[in-house]
């Protein structure tokens, strides 16, 4: 019998910890007499600044069933989808899978979705698009495990996800290999604990094929050969666009298919009320995401920002643009059109967003020095409790 | 840069020029807008044949010296892009350095014409002619083709513009030129007038592939493996109409200027009854012309038939003018060591191209003349005796013979 595993992380901040796990999947398979590989979705994406990528383990009772994956980028038919960052949850997109892929797409009929959150189950199952199955969703307590650039965060995230698959997928791994594998690759009792304890913690809530977020993701089809342009020439986009339902105004022209919003695991908001119109973060911004609104104001279109946060680092106007985690949001919705709308109700809305401090408190860690090495020890302290 | 020319000679004139000078008169016949060069020999007699055209008024080109040979390549392949109509070369290791630029030309549809000045690939320090270097282009997409003379190179410079530039094939284009035997010596050409060349080969006219404010367009944007076998099918398509192309462009050569008139692909010499044909490519089919001619008089049916154009392959001609043979020795200026019966590149092309006719004479491979070891007459009657004592016996002994090593 085989078991496959998806792990889905952001490149460069994840990408020690989403091949820890898969690697740790296959050392516990192994304790138990089975076969099994781990390996990377190939693609040049995981290398980029949080771009959704992925790693998967397979796991088999023979050779000549591990075979059969071992050609391929993605297995289909995954027992248990793991997102280690749960705005990831809103879908996955590089430039390796064309168009919006749901999260759940690759986990098989009856599997499970496996998110390290914060969030209860409904709150994501706002994010997560509709499959026509029944699947399951768990939410393994905790923040999403971010490090900067090539740095790893050893916060014991990578064998508590092992330890919650033994739990959801024992058919893939049992709780008693994980524990042997972790012994003999990391020699460590702590973190069996961990793995045991997010074992007995981990919930997982079925999820019927009505629930879930109704929108259909965004796809293209690839060209066949004869339909594409020769000398690999790419028409460019379109200056500019005028912009729906404003009167004056400009939007950028941008690319329909480019990466989008599924990279973003913050976003920023923008007081309008103190914005000095300077220009900063429109000319920064290297994805030209913002809108310029009919009264001057920059608007960070959701439909194209990425999420790195140039606009708050360039900003010369204290608390201007803030970024906020991606996960406090359930829509792409126009910021400006809200303020246009009525004032007083953005401002509320803004003044919860920015003041929340378990959303804007996050980082991919090339901000604070030393930061990691405290917070390391108190998650560790918070989930081996 | 920019400098007044003078008028180009009205009539067509008899020059005594080398290989490369003939070709720099074809650039400047065909008014080339962007040159580079960095030296290395033999190639590097075209670049200098080329800037003295310019410093003597005679043409009006950008002539940019490069850093490297791969920077050559680079420079070429952007001007290319922006509608300019270019010229590179380079010789052996020279050309093997640009490599990283001349594999991704093809995909780009960048109608670069090169010449390699065909020289052995170092180490050791060989300057003598061997036609690996060129050859290292056969499997990326780029039309290949070889000279004999220093005519031919004249006249295939101004055909390589035409089917290169063609809007149905935009593949780059490498004439093959023997080193030291072609580009070096010095015989009579005819070099036409400007009006003629005018009416043979129109204007590049990248047309809605040219990089230009006006046009906004990436080109060569960062593909995953989703994208790249419909690029090398775009290329197979564009490399298969080349045929048609080169035959089109052969036929109104021949039609403006009086000379290649006959067919594009392979020159058949002797060989329509012949009993045993050689077979190979460049400046040896000088002495071989001469070695059938006296075997001939000697009353042993030889013919020989030399490869033009490599890529595209012209197997239907290389299929006729061979099948009718008992034998047929190719003799190689290249080598593909530990390749099947350890023989050559073309020897192996060429006998997969008879593989499936249904009678088809044996083929040997002959290993001759690397490093610019000479093709002498001796080696002619040699290679021809083999083939005449196969063709005779029915029997191969050995499938692969290097003829003048010592030993």
């Amino acid at each position: 019998m085989t078991g496959s595993i998806e792990v889905v992380y952001r490149g460069i901040f994840q990408k020690t910890l989403g091949q820890r796990i898969t690697r740790g999947i296959v050392l516990a398979a192994v304790k138990e007499g089975r076969v099994g590989i781990s390996f990377g979705r190939y693609g040049d994406s995981p290398e980029r600044n949080g771009i959704p990528a992925k790693s998967f383990a397979v796991v088999a009772d023979n050779e000549e069933d591990l075979q059969t994956y071992l050609s391929r980028y993605e297995p289909t038919d995954n027992d248990v989808t793991v997102a280690v960052d749960d705005t990831l949850c809103k879908g996955v997109e590089s430039w390796a899978w064309y168009g919006l892929q749901p999260i759940n797409k690759l986990t098989r009929s009856g599997g499970v979705v496996l998110t390290t959150s914060m969030q209860s189950p409904e709150e994501l199952l706002e994010d997560c698009h509709r499959k026509d199955t029944e699947w399951s969703l768990a939410v393994l307590k905790g923040i999403a495990s971010f490090s900067g650039l090539w740095v790893y965060k050893d916060d014991h995230t990578d064998v508590r996800v092992l330890g919650a698959i033994a739990r959801l997928a024992p058919h893939v791994v049992k709780l008693e290999s994980v524990e042997a594998a972790i012994r003999d690759e990391w020699n460590d009792e702590l973190k069996v604990t961990s793995a045991r304890k997010a074992y007995e913690r981990v919930e997982a809530r079925k999820v019927r094929p009505d629930e879930g977020n109704p929108e259909r993701p965004y796809e293209f089809q690839l060209p066949k050969w004869w339909e594409m342009k020769e000398g690999l020439v790419i028409p460019g986009i379109p200056v500019q666009q005028d912009v729906e339902g404003w009167e004056g105004g400009y939007r950028p022209g941008r690319n329909p298919t480019f990466k989008k919003f599924a990279t973003r695991t913050m976003r920023p908001v923008v007081d309008f009320e103190i914005c000095t119109k300077c220009t900063l973060c429109w000319l920064q911004c290297p994805d030209s995401c913002f809108d310029v609104t009919p009264t001057g104001h920059y608007d960070a279109n959701m439909e194209a920002c990425c999420g790195c946060g140039v606009c708050e680092a360039v900003c010369p106007v204290e608390n201007c643009i803030t970024m906020v985690n991606e996960s406090a949001f359930g829509d792409n919705a126009s910021q400006f059109e809200m303020y246009e709308k009525d004032k007083d109700t953005y401002k509320s809305w803004l003044k919860g967003k920015i003041e929340d401090k378990a959303t804007t408190d996050r980082t991919h860690g090339f901000q604070l020095r030393g930061k990691y090495e405290e917070e390391v020890q108190e998650i560790i302290r918070e989930v081996t409790k | 840069m920019s400098v007044s020319t003078k008028a180009a000679p009205a009539a067509d004139q008899e020059m005594l020029i080398s290989g490369c000078a003939a070709i720099a008169q074809a650039l400047r016949l065909s008014d080339i807008d962007v040159v580079t060069a960095y030296p290395i020999r033999p190639y590097d007699t075209v670049m200098q044949a080329v800037a003295k055209l310019i410093s003597n008024g005679e043409m009006d080109a950008e002539y940019i010296v490069a850093a490297s040979e791969h920077d050559q390549f680079e420079i070429v392949k952007h001007a290319s892009a922006v509608g300019a109509r270019v010229f590179c070369g380079s010789s052996g290791v020279g050309w093997m350095y640009a490599m990283e630029a001349i594999a991704v030309t093809p995909a780009l549809r960048l109608p670069m014409v090169a010449l390699v000045g065909n020289r052995a690939l170092d180490d050791p320090g060989a300057f003598g002619c061997e036609h690996n270097d060129a050859l290292c282009v056969r499997d990326l997409g780029w039309m290949l083709t070889w000279v004999d003379t220093a005519q031919e190179a004249l006249d295939t410079a101004l055909i390589a513009y035409r089917v290169a530039e063609d809007r149905r094939i935009f593949l780059p284009c490498a004439i093959g030129a023997d080193g030291a035997f072609l580009t070096h010596s010095e015989v009579l050409v005819k070099v036409p007038n400007k009006e003629k060349v005018d009416q043979f080969l129109p204007k590049y006219d990248r047309g809605d592939k040219m990089l230009h404010p006006d046009n906004p367009i990436t080109i060569a944007p960062q593909v995953n493996e989703d994208w790249v076998m419909e690029i090398r099918k775009q290329n197979d398509e564009a490399m298969r109409r080349a045929r048609g192309v080169i035959q089109e462009a052969y036929r109104d050569f021949h039609k403006i200027f009086g000379r290649q008139g006959g067919n594009p692909f392979v020159e058949s010499y002797m060989a329509e009854d012949a009993d045993v044909i050689l077979f190979g490519q460049g400046t040896l089919s000088l002495p071989v012309k001469v070695g059938v001619r006296k075997l001939r008089e000697q009353g042993h049916k030889v013919g020989f038939v030399r490869l033009r154009w490599l890529r595209p392959f012209p197997t239907p001609e290389v299929q006729e003018t061979l099948s009718r043979a008992k034998a047929v020795g190719v003799i190689d200026r290249d080598y593909s060591f530990g390749s099947p019966n350890h023989g050559a590149v073309l020897y192996n092309e060429v006998r997969s191209a008879l593989y499936d006719l249904p009678k088809r004479p044996h083929v040997i491979s002959f290993v001759c003349g690397l490093g610019g070891r000479e093709v002498t007459l001796d080696s002619v009657t040699e290679m021809s005796e083999i083939l005449l004592k196969v063709a005779k016996t029915g029997k191969v002994e050995q499938p692969n013979y290097w003829i003048g090593v010592r030993g």
